[in-house]
């Protein structure tokens, strides 16, 4: 790096990297194949999911593809929490966050008056990441009921039976999937926040104009 | 691969009879293709489908979930049980041919072989089954599919008929194999769960062709593909029996 130590800021550090990009391969892989698996026999009548925008080939090498990546994204996601509470990551990055706050932040973004500091996040973003983190919680959650109605038919009763989570599973996909597309878009018009999530540096003058919302 | 359009109910039943077949054919033709690519393959290393390596993770993942269902399961565990009302009606068909292909047995000639290690192989007549005390179930039916339903069965414990007719309990696994070519198997612990039994009646009627006439086996805690039914024959092995499904790729516990 050309640059001296100083002039970079360490926006993301190590394992924070290494979960987001186990989490982001792990969570396509969960999707693409719930989709198929979806489509064998659809919750609502009418939505399918088109068969190129999945993965497995059929239903039982999508179900093998979610089965697979199920550990991968639940003991990610387990180090990540145990780590997040236990380093004061989650209390520093997503605390304080107010609704007062998210309806100021949100209506300055809609007006593109919300300035990117880097390594801060704005109100939207901090209800953005609980919210995004509580919809794969609560995926995860119906997931295991659905899998194991059974042995964890407490969970499934919860979930207002084995219907019932499948109908929790699906939207929790929807608001991962709605978050997903947000995060993208929003990397797409601020690119400057990619690099960071993959080298963690930034250099503070090089992303600052003062346009964008969040990623 | 094109995007679904909507299509109308018939079609669409139509769609799902002939999956099996479309199914089949695509394999057989993969096959061939796979016969007459054998040399690129061996070359690349690869597959025209899933990439071998990768297929080969996805299936020691999946042999690591048959270890993890196994652990998690609990012979005390009783699937949750529901009232009359709740049944379905009609309760779906479902096989991996279409209804009407169901094979009919004959009730005179039918005997229930059994096999492997089991100390009394006399087979069984439908009567001298009919004859052993029954226990009825209403339990929900899940499709690996995600589909469900409701149906009220009856029949033999199977936990009473391993200990009747003399079973090593402590061997690894039952099998069955069916009238219409079907097969699959089970873990004993499942096994021995008490609402796992040999089903003779649907609805307290005697088991309809649809449904798996003579006998078929009901299993709540497990998926519907590990529900064989018109069972013929019945074995206790410790080598891994596999199933028609099982060996294609779905898992082979199936457990819930």
């Amino acid at each position: 790096m050309a640059t001296s130590h100083s002039e970079v800021l360490e926006v993301h550090p190590l394992l924070v990297r290494l979960w987001h990009w186990i989490n982001a391969f792990a969570m396509i892989i969960m999707i693409m194949s719930g989709w198929r698996i979806y489509d064998a026999s659809p919750v609502f009548h009418g939505i399918y999911f088109p068969s190129m925008f999945t993965l497995g080939g059929w239903l039982g090498g999508a179900l093998q593809w979610h089965f697979a990546a199920m550990w991968l994204l639940m003991i990610n996601g387990l180090a990540y929490v145990a780590w997040g509470f236990w380093s004061g990551h989650f209390q520093h990055t997503f605390l304080p966050v107010t609704p007062r706050d998210v309806v100021r932040d949100l209506s300055k973004a809609l007006r593109f008056d919300l300035s990117h500091e880097l390594g801060v996040y704005n109100a939207v973003q901090k209800a953005s990441y609980i919210g995004v983190l509580c919809a794969i919680l609560l995926t995860i959650l119906a997931g295991l009921a659905i899998w194991k109605p059974v042995q964890f038919h407490e969970l499934a009763w919860l979930m207002g039976g084995y219907n019932g989570a499948r109908v929790v599973h699906f939207f929790g996909m929807a608001a991962i999937v709605a978050f997903l597309v947000m995060h993208l878009v929003l990397v797409a018009i601020v690119p400057s926040t990619l690099l960071p999530m993959i080298t963690g540096f930034a250099r503070p003058h090089a992303a600052n104009p003062a346009t964008d919302g969040t990623t | 691969m094109s995007l679904k359009k909507p299509i109308r109910p018939e079609l669409r039943q139509l769609a799902k009879d002939v999956a099996p077949e479309l199914k089949s054919i695509e394999r057989r033709l993969f096959l061939r293709q796979g016969l007459s690519l054998g040399a690129l393959t061996l070359l690349s290393g690869c597959s025209a489908e899933t990439p071998s390596g990768v297929q080969s993770i996805l299936d020691t993942m999946s042999q690591f979930n048959d270890r993890v269902q196994a652990a998690i399961f609990n012979s005390n565990r009783i699937a949750p049980t529901f009232s009359e009302a709740d049944i379905t009606k009609p309760f779906p068909f479902n096989a991996y041919y279409s209804k009407g292909e169901s094979p009919v047995v004959d009730r005179a000639n039918y005997k229930l072989e059994l096999g492997g290690m089991i100390a009394d192989r006399k087979p069984w007549t439908l009567a001298e089954l009919n004859a052993l005390p029954q226990q009825s179930q209403i339990t929900r039916h899940c499709c690996v599919e995600g589909w469900s339903a409701i149906g009220k069965w009856g029949g033999v414990p199977l936990r009473d008929f391993l200990k009747r007719v003399g079973a090593d309990t402590t061997a690894k696994y039952v099998g069955f194999k069916c009238a219409d070519n079907y097969y699959s198997s089970i873990d004993m612990a499942s096994a021995m769960q008490p609402q796992t039994i040999l089903a003779l009646t649907y609805a307290d009627q005697e088991l309809p062709v649809d449904y798996g006439f003579p006998m078929k086996l009901r299993i709540p805690t497990k998926l519907g593909f590990k529900n064989p039914k018109h069972i013929m024959a019945m074995y206790v092995t410790n080598v891994y029996p596999g199933g028609y499904w099982e060996d294609q790729g779905y898992n082979w516990f199936g457990g819930m």
